[in-house]
C-alpha cells in the first residue's frame, strides 16, 4: 500500500509512567452530553449516594463542635471547683460514638454503591468499543494504529473508572465539606474564622507560584523521559546491530546527554512539586499560631470557650485537604472528559454499510468467479485496479504474481469483501457479492494466509476456529491431512497445548501447517493461500506444499505465489505491478507477450 | 543491595543533614501542642495575657523553623533522589549496551527496556517517596506515643488500642486484597491480549464469520473483570470510614477518661486537647508507616530485577594484549574446527565447522531452520564466541583484537532488517558516520534502494519511523545492505537479507554487490537457491554439521541434503540449466 506513511510515533509512552498534564477534551459540551446518557439508568442509585455522601458529611462535620461540648463540660466543672458533670460527659460520649458510626456507616454504604456503578459503566465502555471494532469496515484499521485503539480500551477506560469510583463523590463531598466547616466555625468565632480565611489567599499564592514554576520542569522532565525511553528501547531492539556497527560508545554518549536533561529537570521538578504539600502544612501551622494567639485572646474575654478553641483547631485541620480537593474537581473533570471523548470518537466513527435482509445466498457453489470492470483504490482520489476484468472458470486455479509491494493482497481484500469495489461487479456463480451478506461472501472462501494469525489459546481451538463446534475427532482429522498431527502430539500437552507468543517451539512453517488444518477444517468451497516465501525451512515447505495441494484440489483457488511450479502449473496468473493488474493468461502464452511476466520471468536467472 | 549501596554512597552526608532536618520538623509538629495546652491553662485558665503572647511569639518562631526544615528536607530529597537515579540508569543502561548477544538473551530485550526504564524510575520515586515523608513517620509517631505517655501515662492504652485495631484492621484487609490485586492485573492483561488479538486477526477473525465468538469471549472476561472490581473497590473503601471511625474514637476516649484525670487534679485541661491531637498525630504516623510497607515490597521487585542486570559479568571482553591487523588487511576468514554451544545447553548448535572463505569470493551458506546459519555468522563478529576451535581473519585469531577494531573490518546485514529512527540518511551513515554524501549516495545505488528513495518527497532526508516502520520489508533490507556497504569493509556477512525482495531486485543487487566488492569476503546465508547458485563455494549445514561443501552442480551430486532443498525450489529444466 502507501510507501511511506508518517504516523505519529508513540514512543514507550511516559504517560503511563507518571501523572501527565491533565489533557482537555475538544468538546466537552457534547462529550459531556453523551456520558449523561451512560450515567441515566442509574439515575436513582446515583441520587442514594449523593444522600449518603452528604450525611456521612454533615455528621463528620458536626462532630468536633460536639466533642468541643464535651470539653466545655469539663472546664465549667473545673471551674466550678472541680465538680465536673461525669453524667453529661457519658451522654454527649455516647451521642458522639453513634455519631461517629452513623457517618462512618454512611460514608461506606456510599462506596458501596457507587463501586458498582462505576464498574458497570467501565464494563459497558469497554464492551461497546469492542463491538465496535466488528462493525468497523476494514479500512479503518489499515489506516490507524492498533497501539492507540488498545490504549482507548485500557488507559482510557481506566482513567474513567478511577475518576468515577473515586472523583465524582470526592468532588461532591468536598464542596459540602468547605461550606459546612465554614459555617461551624462562623458558629464559633466570626473573628476567629477571619483570620484562618486570610490564611486561605496566602497557600493560593504559593500554590499558583509553585505550579507557575514547576510546570516548565515538570514538562522538561516528561520530555526527557519519554526521550530516555524511547532511546533505551530503541538501543535494546537493536543490541546486534549496535555491537556490529561499533555503535555502543555512540549510543551511551546520546545517553549520557538524555540523562543529565533528565536529572535536571527531574530534580527541579520534584523539588517545587514536593514542597507543596509542606508549604501547605508550614502555612496552616502558622493559622494554628494564629488562632490559638487571638482563641486565647478571645477566651480571656469570655467570647469563646475552651471546647469551642478545641473544634476551631479541629476544623482548621480538615479544612486544608477538602480545598486542594475542590481545587483538583477541574482537573478530574478534563481527564475524565478528555478520556470519555476519545472513547466516543471511536465509537463514532464510520461502519461498515448495514446489510439488508432480502439477500441472496448461494446454494451448492461451483465456484465461478467473474470479474467485471472493476474499479477501485484505497484512498478515492487514488485508483489503483482500473477496469479489470476476467473470468474464472470453476475449480480452477488462479496465481497471483508480481513483486513486492504490488499489492496482492489487494484482490484477497476484495474477494473477501474486506473493501467494497468502487464500481464494476464480483460474481460468484452469477451472483452479486455486494447484494450478498458479508458472512455469507466469507463463508465461501477457506484462507491461509502468510501472516499466521493463531490466537493465544489451544491448538485444538485455534484449529476448530474455521468450524464452530467442531468435534475432536473432525480436528484430529484436520491436523493429519494437513500433516501437523505428528508435531502437535510431540507438544507437552498435545492438542491442548496452548500458543503463546513467548512459546517459540512452533516455526513460521508449522504455524502455516495449523492455519491450513484451520482451512481444512472450515471446508469452504473455494479458497485463498498465500504461498510461504524464504522463512520456511525445506522440509517444511515440502508438507506446506502437499497440505496446499490437497487443499487445492476440486476448490477454486487463488494463490498468492511465490515459487515457480505453482506458476507455471495455475490455469490463469494474474500480474500485478504498482497496484493494478497488469497482465493475465498463461505461463507460455504471458511469456511470449514479452511483457512485465517476461521480465519478471526472466530477472530470476 | 550491595550494587545499589554503591550508587547511595556519594549522598551519604546529605541524607545525614536530611535526618537531622527530619528530626527537626518532627520535634516542632510535637512541640506545638505543648505550647497550646500552656497558652490555655497559664493564659486562659488563669487569665494571664502576657503567657498568651510570648507563648505565641515561640510558636511562630519554631512554626517558621519547622517550615525551614520542610524545603530543605524537599530538596535534599529531590536531588538526592534524581541523582541516584540518574547514576543507576547510566549504570543499568552501559552494562546492557556492553552485553555480549549471550548475556542479552538471558533476559529478553522487552524484559531489559522495562528494567533500565520503569524499573528505575519506580526505585527513584520510592526513594524520593521514602526520603520526603516516611522517614519523618516513625519520628512522628513514636515521638507522639512518647508524648501522650509523659503527659499522662494511664492514657497510653487508647493510643496503643487504636494503633493496634488499625493493623490489626489493615492486615486483613490486605491479606484478603493483594492476592485480589494480582488476579485483577491478570484480566487486565488478558483484556488488552484479546482486544490485540481482535485486531490484529482481524481478517482471519472476519473471513471464518467468527466475530460474535471473539465478542462473547471478551465479554466474559470483561464480566470477570467487573465482579472483581467491584469486590476488590468494596474492601478498600472500608479503609476511609473505618479510619475516621477510630480517630473519632479515640478522640472522645481521650476527652473522657481525660476527664477524671482532670478531676483528680492529675491532668491540667489544656493537655487534653495536647494529647487529643498527639492521638492523631500518632494514627496518621502509622498510617504512613503501613502505606511504607505497601510500597516496599514493590520497590524490592524493581531493585531485584536490577540486581540481576548489575551483576552479570560480562563474558567477551578485549584482550589484555590485543593484536592488531595490518592496515593492508586481505580478509581471509578461517573456521577452524568450530564448536559452539549456547550457555547451559546441552546440544551443540554448531560442531566441528572448518571452512576457509577467500578475498574476492562468494561463500554461501544453506541449510534448513535451526541447522544454525545464523549462528555461525554471528560468531564472526564475536557477538558470541566460540565454546571450541578458533575464527581467524587474516591467521590472526580474532578474539586477539579488540572487539572494536574487529567490528570495523566487518560489514554485517542482520536477519532482520531493522533501521533507527532518524532520517534514511542518518541510518545509512550509521554504518559509518564520517561517510560523504556521494558515498552514502554510491551504497543506495548499488542496494537497489536508489528508485524508490528517489520516489520520496524529502528524498535522502525522509524521516525513518522507530524500527523502520513505515517502510516495507523490502525497502528496510535494501537500506540495512547500504548501511553495511557504505562501511567498506574487508568482509561482507549477509544473513538471509534478500528474502523480502522480489527475484528481480535480488537478482539485480546480486549483480550490482558482484561488480562492486570484487576484492571483498562475501558470506551469504540464504533459504532460496537461486540466490546463492552461483556462489564459489557454497556450505550445506544440517543439524549444525557440514554435509556437503563445494560448487552448485558438485553439491547437486554429492549432498543428498542439498539436492533435496534443490529439488524442493527449482523445475527439473532449471535443475538440468547450468
Amino acid at each position: 500500500m502507501a510507501k511511506i506513511v508518517n504516523r505519529p510515533f508513540r514512543g514507550g509512552s511516559p504517560r503511563t509512567l507518571m501523572k501527565g498534564k491533565t489533557e482537555k477534551a475538544k468538546n466537552f459540551k457534547k462529550t459531556f452530553k453523551i456520558f449523561i446518557k451512560y450515567l441515566k439508568p442509574y439515575r436513582l442509585k446515583l441520587i442514594l449516594v449523593l444522600l449518603f455522601a452528604l450525611a456521612a458529611t454533615a455528621f463528620t462535620i458536626a462532630s468536633p463542635k460536639i466533642l468541643g461540648q464535651m470539653t466545655d463540660v469539663i472546664v465549667r466543672g473545673l471551674l466550678n471547683h472541680n465538680k465536673i458533670d461525669f453524667v453529661q460527659i457519658t451522654k454527649i460520649g455516647l451521642g458522639l460514638i453513634c455519631l461517629y458510626a452513623a457517618s462512618a456507616l454512611f460514608s461506606y454504604l456510599q462506596s458501596w454503591i457507587m463501586s458498582k456503578i462505576s464498574q458497570k459503566i467501565t464494563y459497558s465502555f469497554r464492551h461497546n468499543i469492542a463491538a465496535k471494532i466488528s462493525r468497523l469496515p476494514l479500512s479503518y484499521f489499515d489506516h490507524n494504529e492498533k497501539g492507540d485503539i488498545i490504549s482507548r480500551v485500557t488507559n482510557d477506560v481506566e482513567t474513567i473508572s478511577q475518576n468515577l469510583n473515586q472523583g465524582l463523590v470526592q468532588a461532591i463531598t468536598a464542596a459540602a465539606t468547605v461550606i459546612g466547616i465554614l459555617i461551624m466555625m462562623l458558629i464559633i468565632s466570626w473573628q476567629m474564622t477571619l483570620i484562618a480565611l486570610g490564611i486561605l489567599p496566602l497557600s493560593f499564592i504559593f500554590i499558583k507560584l509553585i505550579v507557575k514554576h514547576s510546570q516548565h520542569h515538570y514538562d522538561t522532565q516528561q520530555s526527557s523521559l519519554g526521550k530516555i525511553n524511547g532511546h533505551i528501547e530503541e538501543m535494546f531492539s537493536n543490541h546486534a546491530i549496535v555491537k556490529a556497527f561499533n555503535g555502543e560508545e555512540r549510543s551511551i554518549n546520546h545517553f549520557d546527554d538524555i540523562n543529565a536533561d533528565l536529572y535536571n529537570s527531574g530534580w527541579k521538578s520534584q523539588f517545587l512539586s514536593g514542597l507543596m504539600m509542606p508549604l501547605m502544612h508550614f502555612i496552616s501551622n502558622l493559622g494554628y499560631v494564629a488562632v490559638a494567639v487571638v482563641s486565647g485572646w478571645l477566651a480571656l474575654m469570655g467570647k469563646v470557650s475552651i471546647g469551642g478553641i478545641q473544634a476551631f483547631i479541629q476544623y482548621m485541620n480538615q479544612f486544608t485537604q477538602p480545598i486542594t480537593q475542590t481545587a483538583n474537581i477541574a482537573s478530574v473533570f478534563q481527564s475524565t472528559a478528555a478520556a470519555a471523548e476519545r472513547i466516543f470518537e471511536f465509537l463514532e466513527e464510520e461502519e461498515e454499510k448495514p446489510e439488508t435482509n432480502n439477500t441472496p445466498k448461494i446454494k451448492n457453489v461451483r465456484g465461478r468467479v467473474e470479474f467485471n470492470k472493476i474499479n477501485f483504490g484505497y484512498f478515492p482520489d487514488r485508483p489503483i485496479i482500473k477496469d479489470f476484468t476476467a473470468q474464472i472458470k470453476p475449480k480452477s486455479r488462479v496465481a497471483i504474481v508480481g513483486p513486492t509491494g504490488a499489492g496482492k493482497t489487494t484482490i484477497v481484500n476484495l474477494l473477501m469483501r474486506f473493501y467494497d469495489i468502487d464500481s464494476g461487479e464480483i460474481l460468484i456463480d452469477g451472483t452479486n457479492i455486494e447484494k450478498m451478506k458479508r458472512s455469507d461472501v466469507r463463508s465461501l472462501f477457506g484462507m491461509v494466509l502468510q501472516d499466521t494469525w493463531l490466537f493465544n489459546d489451544t491448538i485444538a481451538e485455534n484449529i476448530a476456529f474455521g468450524k464452530s463446534g467442531a468435534t475432536r475427532e473432525e480436528i484430529i482429522e484436520a491436523a493429519q491431512e494437513a500433516q501437523i498431527d505428528h508435531l502437535i502430539r510431540t507438544m507437552p500437552n498435545g492438542y491442548d497445548t496452548i500458543i503463546s507468543d513467548s512459546i517459540d517451539s512452533i516455526s513460521v512453517g508449522e504455524k502455516q501447517l495449523l492455519t491450513i488444518a484451520r482451512a481444512i477444517l472450515a471446508d469452504a468451497p473455494m479458497l485463498i493461500l498465500d504461498e510461504a516465501t524464504s522463512s520456511v525451512d525445506t522440509r517444511t515447505e515440502i508438507l506446506i506444499q502437499t497440505a496446499m495441494e490437497k487443499l487445492t484440489k476440486n476448490r477454486t483457488s487463488f494463490v498468492i505465489a511465490h515459487r515457480l511450479s505453482t506458476i507455471k502449473n495455475a490455469d490463469l496468473i494474474l500480474v500485478m505491478q504498482n497496484g493494478n493488474i497488469v497482465e493475465q493468461g498463461q505461463h507460455q502464452e504471458l511469456l511470449d507477450k514479452k511483457g512485465f511476466y517476461y521480465s519478471l520471468y526472466n530477472s530470476q536467472f | 543491595m550491595k550494587y545499589l549501596a554503591k550508587y547511595i554512597k556519594p549522598y551519604l552526608i546529605g541524607l545525614l543533614a536530611l535526618l537531622f532536618f527530619v528530626w527537626g520538623q518532627s520535634y516542632v509538629n510535637l512541640i506545638l501542642p505543648d505550647y497550646t495546652a500552656k497558652i490555655i491553662d497559664q493564659g486562659i485558665i488563669l487569665k494571664n495575657i502576657n503567657i498568651i503572647w510570648s507563648e505565641g511569639t515561640k510558636m511562630l518562631l519554631l512554626t517558621i523553623l519547622g517550615g525551614l526544615c520542610t524545603i530543605l528536607i524537599g530538596f535534599i530529597a529531590a536531588k538526592v533522589s534524581a541523582g541516584f537515579a540518574k547514576r543507576l540508569r547510566k549504570a543499568v543502561f552501559d552494562k546492557i549496551e556492553r552485553f555480549s548477544l549471550n548475556e542479552f538473551n538471558i533476559f529478553s530485550s522487552s524484559s531489559l527496556i522495562t528494567r533500565a526504564t520503569n524499573d528505575v524510575q519506580q526505585i527513584q520515586n520510592v526513594l524520593s517517596m521514602m526520603l520526603r515523608m516516611s522517614l519523618l513517620a516513625p519520628f512522628m509517631g513514636i515521638g507522639a506515643i512518647i508524648k501522650v505517655y509523659q503527659l499522662a501515662p494511664s492514657l497510653s492504652w487508647i493510643i496503643l488500642t487504636a494503633i493496634c485495631v488499625l493493623a490489626l484492621m489493615i492486615t486483613i484487609l490486605f491479606l484478603i486484597a493483594i492476592p485480589k490485586f494480582t488476579i485483577i492485573q491478570k484480566m487486565v492483561d488478558k483484556l488488552g491480549l484479546q482486544i490485540r488479538e481482535m485486531l490484529t486477526g482481524i481478517r482471519v477473525i472476519r473471513a471464518y464469520n467468527n466475530d460474535q465468538k471473539q465478542q462473547l469471549k471478551f465479554d466474559k472476561t470483561n464480566t470477570e473483570l467487573m465482579n472483581l472490581n467491584i469486590l476488590i473497590n468494596r474492601l478498600i473503601s472500608m479503609m476511609q470510614p473505618a479510619m475516621t471511625l477510630i480517630m473519632g474514637l479515640s478522640a472522645v476516649a481521650v476527652i473522657w477518661a481525660g476527664a477524671y484525670l482532670v478531676a483528680s487534679g492529675h491532668l491540667q485541661i489544656g493537655s487534653i486537647l495536647a494529647l487529643t491531637q498527639y492521638v492523631s498525630q500518632a494514627i496518621m504516623a502509622f498510617l504512613m508507616i503501613s502505606i511504607i510497607f505497601i510500597i516496599i515490597p514493590r520497590a524490592t521487585v524493581s531493585v531485584r530485577r536490577i540486581n540481576e542486570i548489575l551483576s552479570i559479568i560480562p563474558e567477551i571482553n578485549d584482550p589484555a594484549e590485543p593484536k592488531h591487523l595490518t592496515e593492508k588487511i586481505h580478509g581471509l576468514l578461517e573456521f577452524k574446527k568450530v564448536d559452539f554451544s549456547y550457555k547451559g545447553s546441552e546440544q551443540a548448535v554448531l560442531s566441528d565447522i572448518s571452512f576457509i572463505a577467500y578475498p574476492g569470493q562468494t561463500t554461501a551458506i544453506i541449510g534448513g531452520t535451526g541447522s544454525g546459519k545464523t549462528t555461525l555468522l554471528n560468531l564472526i563478529p564475536r557477538l558470541y564466541d566460540v565454546t571450541g576451535g578458533a575464527i581467524t581473519i587474516d591467521g590472526i585469531d580474532i578474539r586477539d583484537l579488540p572487539q572494536h577494531e574487529l567490528r570495523e573490518y566487518i560489514g554485517y546485514v542482520p536477519q532482520k532488517a531493522s533501521l533507527f529512527s532518524g532520517t534514511i540518511k542518518s541510518n545509512v551513515a550509521y554504518g559509518r558516520p564520517s561517510a560523504s554524501l556521494t558515498e552514502i549516495t554510491e551504497a543506495i545505488n548499488t542496494a537497489q534502494a536508489a528508485e524508490f528513495i528517489n520516489d520520496l518527497a524529502d528524498g535522502l532526508d525522509s524521516a525513518i519511523a522507530q524500527a523502520g516502520n513505515n517502510v516495507s520489508g523490502g525497502q528496510k533490507q535494501r537500506l540495512a545492505i547500504a548501511r553495511a556497504l557504505v562501511k567498506k569493509p574487508p568482509i561482507f556477512l549477509f544473513d538471509d537479507s534478500f528474502s523480502a525482495l522480489d527475484f528481480k531486485t535480488d537478482a539485480a543487487l546480486r549483480q550490482a554487490l558482484q561488480n562492486n566488492l570484487k576484492t571483498s569476503t562475501i558470506i551469504i546465508v540464504a533459504q532460496r537457491i537461486s540466490t546463492i547458485m552461483q556462489a564459489d563455494n557454497i556450505i550445506v549445514l544440517d543439524n549444525g554439521k557440514i554435509v556437503g561443501q563445494g560448487k552448485h552442480q558438485d553439491l547437486l551430486t554429492s549432498s543428498a541434503v542439498y539436492r533435496e532443498i534443490a529439488e524442493s525450489q527449482l523445475s527439473a529444466t532449471e535443475l538440468k540449466k547450468k
